[in-house]
């Protein structure tokens, strides 16, 4: 722990600490290894330059700290890939500003040793000190294959350990070797290079450790032969889904509301211990207000990682890609994008957190900068007071409720969008994907319970450490603009909710929401409307609450009322049809969320991805919003 | 696999293409087609689809696209496209 630094910029280790880098294929429980050798101490960060995650841990051998690394999972040396260019750089010492590491331990899953041991040739030929762990081996006894650890390790000329990842075993075993690497027994003669001869190589190493490759898993079989049945698969999958949304959406919501409170108590009691009103404000809204910010996302972020985890660790996952992929190839995705998709209907923030599942770097960014598009729970309360504003409840269109219909316009208007945009993105900017798709379906497996803890923990200390402080400083700054200057004077006998809008009718937001009328006048917007745009940015229901009190509304919170006979400086309604429709269409494109620009930069490690959706999305919500409006006066709206 | 493949070139069968085989199916790899980029070539070799491996045809998604095949002792999905550049011997039956 104490040799581990911020690994942002790469520099993870401190000199002189040894470094054992984990290596295997995709799905060889290299992650679940990993969990256990350093339990929940790892880091984790991005490469530099590239959207790959990284995560380092230490473990303890003997009062000696050994660092180590999980490389991300690859099939072979030949990268094809960006991602997979990580690994080879890094074990070659290739890799700008990161040391090659002082020894390997290779991770294959034994029950499908005949693919993975030209990686093991691979590595091998690397030279550096190196040990086979084989994992699953419960798995491959259980299905009638076999195999000789010791002959294989006389084979390789490595030493070979055999763990469950999965219960832990055999792990103290492993981490009992890790410092010593410089005594592991080293291959007399290294595997040879050629492709042909590597295959025979393979073979030959294979069959002096008699091994027997095992059945296929009937209980797998058995399994899918229902959940990816034709009708009943689909069944399940809606189901699933369901359940999936219906746990982010509602079980989160009272962790939230519960959070909320708990901060508003806080906030109240702030208020009427401290006399000076500046400190006053800054606490009880400025930073209570911004804490509360970050924090509400917490029990959604746990949730969704708990639910993502169990899902691909049971592995139904790659069964819901396998059932979905050709739905989201229209889009030039593949499947496992779709729950990222559905997450954003909740949040785009757990949303763009699960395209970690995803392999290819092109498809997580595009998955990334379109997903906000995706109606998200935030969207609801504006939509609400929007679509108050336009049709009453008693209206019918078609014998169904006008309000119902247009907010299930909204949401399917999200939703498609969201589609078409990564279609374009993906046909345009991120054009020209190496990689196919490809996907393994592991057997299904009971997952380990902490699998599920390490992968809810890591992403919430992710979330709450790199997201979080630019959330809570933006949260800050707009306080700032929608509190300051104090207007204490002016104030002076005016009712609270007068006094709260004076304040930000005359507060340098008011002043920046002045200086961008221009922009957003075309679209009906005056610059008080503007004013709640700004406060938006924290939040997008923020946009409710600020709307109500610039408006000095009796209850901030529901502003219809006050919103209806609202005017301008000119005496005109603010609030029309067309306005409110532009409002309606800008809300639904415009990336109004700064919690979602924080995670994109987290996510994709550099601003230019976030400034890229920021700017498309304001395009299209300004161009969209104003083609809506301009129909709807046209039609006398 | 040694003994499926060796009856595999014995009988000399037909080339087809993966894509073509029905769920069920059982066939010997023989290459990729010429028309695969090197990077989908070695990707699909990666994944266990060398020539001599054995592949079963395993099922179809619900809208018939992707398949799910075993090679390798290991069961994993492929997209129409790419199945198409994947040569293949079937074996009878």
């Amino acid at each position: 722990m104490t040799a581990c630094h911020d690994v942002d910029a790469g520099a993870v280790t401190v000199a002189g600490i040894r470094r054992v880098a984990l290596v295997g294929s995709p799905n060889a429980g290299k992650t679940s290894v990993f969990n256990h050798l350093t339990g929940l101490r790892a880091k984790t960060g991005n490469y530099p330059g590239v959207t790959v995650g990284r995560s380092v841990g230490t473990t303890s051998v003997d009062g000696v700290a050994v660092a180590v690394e999980d490389l991300p999972g690859t099939y072979s040396l030949d990268p094809i890939s960006p991602d997979e260019r990580v690994v080879t750089d890094l074990l070659t010492g290739k890799y700008p500003d990161i040391d090659r590491p002082d020894a390997v331990v290779l991770i294959a899953d034994s029950t499908t040793l005949r693919r993975s041991i030209t990686l093991i040739g691979q590595v091998l030929r690397l030279d550096l000190p190196c040990l086979l762990t084989l994992t699953m081996g419960d798995e491959l006894t259980s299905r009638g294959g076999r195999i000789d650890v010791e002959a294989l390790s006389t084979a390789l000329g490595v030493p070979v350990l055999a763990v469950v990842g999965h219960h832990g075993s055999g792990i103290n075993g492993l981490r009992a070797r890790l410092a010593s690497f410089d005594q592991w027994q080293r291959p007399p003669i290294l595997p040879p290079s050629d492709q042909q001869a590597i295959d025979a190589w393979g073979q030959s190493v294979l069959d002096a450790a008699d091994y027997v490759a095992p059945q296929p898993d009937q209980r797998t079989r058995r399994i899918d032969r229902v959940l990816l049945h034709p009708l009943w698969g689909t069944v399940i999958f809606f189901a699933v889904m369901f359940w999936f949304f219906q746990v982010l959406f509602t079980a989160a919501a009272p962790l939230r509301d519960g959070i909320a409170r708990g901060l508003t108590y806080l906030g109240t009691q702030v208020a009427e211990h401290i006399g000076n009103p500046i400190i006053r404000g800054l606490l009880s809204q400025g930073i209570i207000g911004g804490v509360g910010t970050v924090l509400q996302f917490i029990p959604q972020i746990v949730l969704l990682f708990l639910l993502l985890a169990f899902l691909e660790n049971i592995g139904y996952m790659s069964r819901a890609a396998f059932l979905m992929d050709r739905v989201m190839a229209m889009t030039g995705l593949e499947g496992r994008a779709f729950v990222a998709m559905l997450s954003s209907v909740a949040c785009a923030i757990p949303g763009i957190m699960a395209t970690r599942t995803l392999p290819s770097s092109r498809d997580r960014i595009a998955t990334i900068v379109t997903a906000p598009l995706m109606t998200c729970s935030a969207r609801l309360p504006v939509y609400t007071l929007l679509i108050g504003l336009l049709v009453t409840s008693q209206t019918r269109w078609w014998g169904l409720s006008a309000q119902g219909v247009t907010m299930f316009l909204l949401y399917l208007g999200g939703g498609m969008s969201a589609l078409i945009a990564a279609l374009l993105v993906k046909s345009t900017v991120l054009r020209g994907d190496l990689l196919p798709f490809t996907m393994e379906l592991p057997p299904y497996r009971l997952p380990s319970p902490q699998a599920m803890l390490a992968a809810m923990w890591s992403a919430a200390k992710v979330f709450l450490r790199k997201a979080g402080t630019i959330i809570l400083a933006t949260s800050l700054v707009l306080w700032a603009l929608l509190n300051l200057p104090v207007r204490e004077e002016e104030t002076r006998g005016l009712s609270s909710t007068d006094s709260t809008a004076y304040v930000m009718n005359h507060s340098y937001a008011a002043d920046v929401g002045k200086a961008i009328a221009p922009v957003f006048t075309p679209l009906g917007f005056d610059w008080r409307t503007d004013v709640a745009l700004l406060g938006s940015l924290s939040a997008r229901e923020v946009f409710v609450s600020t709307l109500g009190q610039v408006s000095a509304a009796t209850d901030p919170d529901h502003p219809r009322q006050a919103l209806t006979t609202m005017t301008d400086d000119h005496g005109q309604r603010v609030f029309t049809a067309p306005t409110v429709i532009a409002l309606m269409i800008y809300f639904m494109f415009a990336l109004q969320c700064m919690s979602t620009i924080a995670v994109m930069r987290r996510e994709t490690n550099s601003w230019r991805w976030p400034a890229f959706a920021f700017s498309y999305m304001f395009v299209l919500a300004w161009v969209m919003a104003f083609a809506a409006r301009t129909i709807a006066v046209g039609l006398g709206a | 696999m040694a003994t499926s493949s060796q009856r595999a070139h014995d009988q000399s069968g037909s080339v087809v293409v993966l894509a073509q085989l029905p769920p069920g199916g059982r066939a010997t790899v023989v290459g990729t087609a010429p028309q695969a980029t090197s990077a989908l070539a070695s990707r699909l070799n990666q994944l266990g689809f060398r020539p001599k491996a054995q592949v079963d045809v395993i099922r179809r998604a619900p809208l018939g696209d992707p398949t799910i095949y075993r090679v390798q002792d290991t069961e994993l999905c492929l997209r129409r496209r790419e199945a198409q550049l994947i040569e293949v011997v079937p074996e009878p039956g």
